[in-house]
């Protein structure tokens, strides 16, 4: 066969697939044999398979559309069908439906062999069944108040949850042993150690940007040296820990969530319980102590990487040298902004540790459920993020810090 | 006659609104098999969780040895070896059984070695303890499962589905292994299951319950009951008849 021949005949099938797909091209025989004016029937023959489903629908349709009045029975004759298929036959039966919701009866005629026992299986049952009342949409007012109500049991079960986590907490004071260490410092290493390389990077980009971003302001007023200023407050009190306590939250909060979430639906929870473990003191303390452990850490290397970033940019664009930076940087902050960031750094992975946690413990309904979860989990840890951090501005503005 | 091990008092359960079960009565006796059976979504395995202490009834009363059924913060009192076998994925099979072993008991690593070693052997899977549960087949998973229900000395043992999803070799085989313990060690078993084959082997005694009356609709023998019963719910199932049928 030559080439052309080969393309040819390629597209001669394909045409033909196209015309069977669009229910252009019955292969199949569909007759109306018109009897007295309250009987129709149909005489179906050939060979009726999932190709010719688009073709068939269409005659289905056709007849459906049609006014029938005073018609009472359609009989669909199979005698001449050689074969026909579970998916065609269901299009068949959804005439029937259709027509006895019209209080015409349809039955099916007829057929032998393969043909038969499709229509015993597909079409045995002689009543149609009741469809299901559609849901009907909830409107606008409707929403707000399941959304409403959906928040307020959330809220809930965050308190109730934040309630049982004070009694454990109380309970594992009084009992240091019952810590689960080997969870903490599993934490400490999976959240602080592996961490720290996106920390760096990460912190160090924001204030060479920040530098950088600032230096042609700067430069306007011969102000160039109060860069180290700028980047040391605003990362010491403001970037670094709110950097870091992201990044935390995208890699530890979201494998928090769907380990004791995956945990939860695989009943490892339940089986923790069974063996005497509450899932507060085993699962969630331990990631709470080993977050809020190694957060001054993170909070501190973000501050000196930071600094480090703008340092850079000082010395190749403002042509401040280091020392002078470091000297104008040593006034610029004090003590108690590095405190105050790390103070907030720890809140943040407290907070982190507790709602990550919270959602995988809250966790139902499979895969799907995980997900969904582990979703929830990032978004509210980055809404109480944003809103501990403008609490904690406005508290240390208070106390003059 | 002895106290029954465990004695349920008209009790009513369910999930939020929903009541699935109410005024349920029972007893399960010292070394008995007993089984909990019934269709789907009848509440065989949340009836289960309230008896192990899981869930808190609505109302009614659970006595398991005469305590109410509670878990948290006490070495457990019975063993359980959930549907998926529920081991911890992060643990290979010689730490899960050994587990409970460690936090509520003061013996050497080597004497906890020792008990995890037999107790592996006794569900047979000698030499598994280094294998992490993703390396066992559903069956495995399972048999360490009971290992580490039993791995307590537990003389109650709950069960649920433990037949579930296994091909009929590994299904017999666990069968066997529920015969074995409840004969030889006495250990009283409480299962879930719907497998034919499982409840008339291993099955004493059993409860059947129904999820339109939301009561027992049959207890006794299940071989008994197979054959005697006149209720047409009770006969479909032992039979594997459907309604019309």
């Amino acid at each position: 066969m030559t080439d052309a021949e080969a393309l040819e005949r390629a597209s001669a099938r394909f045409d033909e697939r196209l015309s069977l797909v669009m229910g252009m091209l019955q292969r199949f025989s569909w007759r109306r044999v018109e009897g007295d004016a309250y009987a129709v029937r149909i005489e179906l023959g050939g060979s009726i398979a999932i190709d010719d489903a688009a073709a068939l629908w269409k005659r289905i349709s056709e007849l459906a559309a049609e006014d029938l009045e005073g018609v009472r029975t359609v009989t669909l004759d199979m005698t001449d069908v050689d074969r026909i298929d579970g998916a065609c036959m269901a299009l068949l039966g959804q005439l029937r439906s259709d027509l006895q919701a019209r209080h015409i009866t349809c039955e099916f005629a007829g057929g032998s062999g393969e043909a038969q026992r499709i229509v015993d299986l597909y079409g045995g049952r002689k009543k149609a069944r009741h469809r299901r009342a559609r849901r009907k949409p909830l409107s606008a007012v409707e929403q707000v108040g399941s959304a409403t109500l959906s928040v307020l049991a959330e809220v809930r079960q965050i308190l109730d949850f934040i309630g049982q986590l004070a009694a454990s907490t109380v309970a594992v004071i009084k009992h240091p042993k019952s810590l689960n260490l080997r969870d903490v410092t599993l934490t400490m290493e999976r959240a602080g150690a592996d961490a720290a390389p996106i920390v760096l990077l990460i912190n160090f980009l924001i204030g060479f940007v920040m530098a950088y971003q600032s230096s042609a302001q700067l430069k306007q007023f011969g102000a160039n040296v109060y860069v180290a200023d700028l980047v040391g407050v605003s990362i010491t009190r403001e970037l670094g820990p709110l950097m870091t306590a992201i990044i935390i939250c995208g890699r530890s909060g979201a494998a928090f969530t769907a380990e004791l979430g995956t945990m939860k639906v695989s009943e490892e929870v339940d089986a923790l319980r069974t063996l005497g473990f509450m899932p507060l003191p085993f699962l969630v303390i331990p990631r709470m102590v080993g977050l809020i452990l190694v957060a001054p850490v993170l909070v501190l290397l973000a501050d000196a990487i930071g600094i480090l970033g703008g340092l850079l940019v000082a010395a190749l664009t403002l042509e401040i040298t280091p020392t002078t930076f470091l000297i104008q940087l040593q006034s610029a902050i004090k003590a108690s902004d590095v405190i105050s960031g790390v103070l907030k750094g720890m809140a943040f992975c407290g907070t982190i540790a507790l709602i990550a946690c919270q959602q995988g413990l809250a966790t139902s309904g499979g895969a799907e459920g995980v997900g969904k979860r582990t979703t929830s989990a990032v978004v509210s840890i980055l809404f109480a993020l944003i809103v501990l951090d403008a609490v904690f501005t406005v508290a240390l503005g208070a106390f003059g810090l | 006659m002895s106290k029954p091990l465990i004695s349920v008092e008209s009790l009513r359960m369910g999930h939020g609104d929903t009541v699935l079960l109410d005024g349920v009565s029972f007893e399960v006796t010292r070394g008995d098999i007993f089984i909990i059976l019934g269709g789907s979504g009848c509440g065989k395995s949340t009836l289960l969780r309230h008896l192990i202490g899981l869930e808190v009834p609505m109302a009614g009363k659970i006595r398991v040895a005469g305590l109410a059924p509670r878990l948290e913060g006490k070495a457990p009192r019975y063993g359980v070896m959930f549907q998926s076998g529920a081991l911890f994925s992060s643990m290979s099979v010689g730490e899960n059984v050994a587990f409970a072993l460690q936090e509520w008991t003061h013996l050497p690593l080597d004497a906890v070695q020792a008990i995890v070693r037999a107790k592996l052997a006794l569900v047979g899977l000698e030499g598994a303890e280094d294998k992490l549960p993703a390396e066992l087949s559903g069956g495995m998973r399972k048999r360490a499962a009971i290992a580490r229900a039993m791995a307590f000395e537990p003389s109650l043992i709950f069960l649920d589905e433990p037949s579930a999803g296994l091909d009929p070799v590994s299904a017999v085989e666990l069968d066997e292994l529920i015969l074995a313990l409840n004969r030889n060690l006495g250990l009283t078993v409480v299962m879930v299951t719907h497998e034919l084959e499982s409840i008339f082997k291993v099955g004493k005694s059993c409860v059947m319950l129904d999820r339109q009356t939301r009561s027992i609709i049959a207890r006794g023998e299940p071989q008994r009951l197979r054959h005697d019963t006149d209720d047409p719910r009770v006969r479909g199932f032992f039979n594997r008849e459907t309604r019309g049928s």
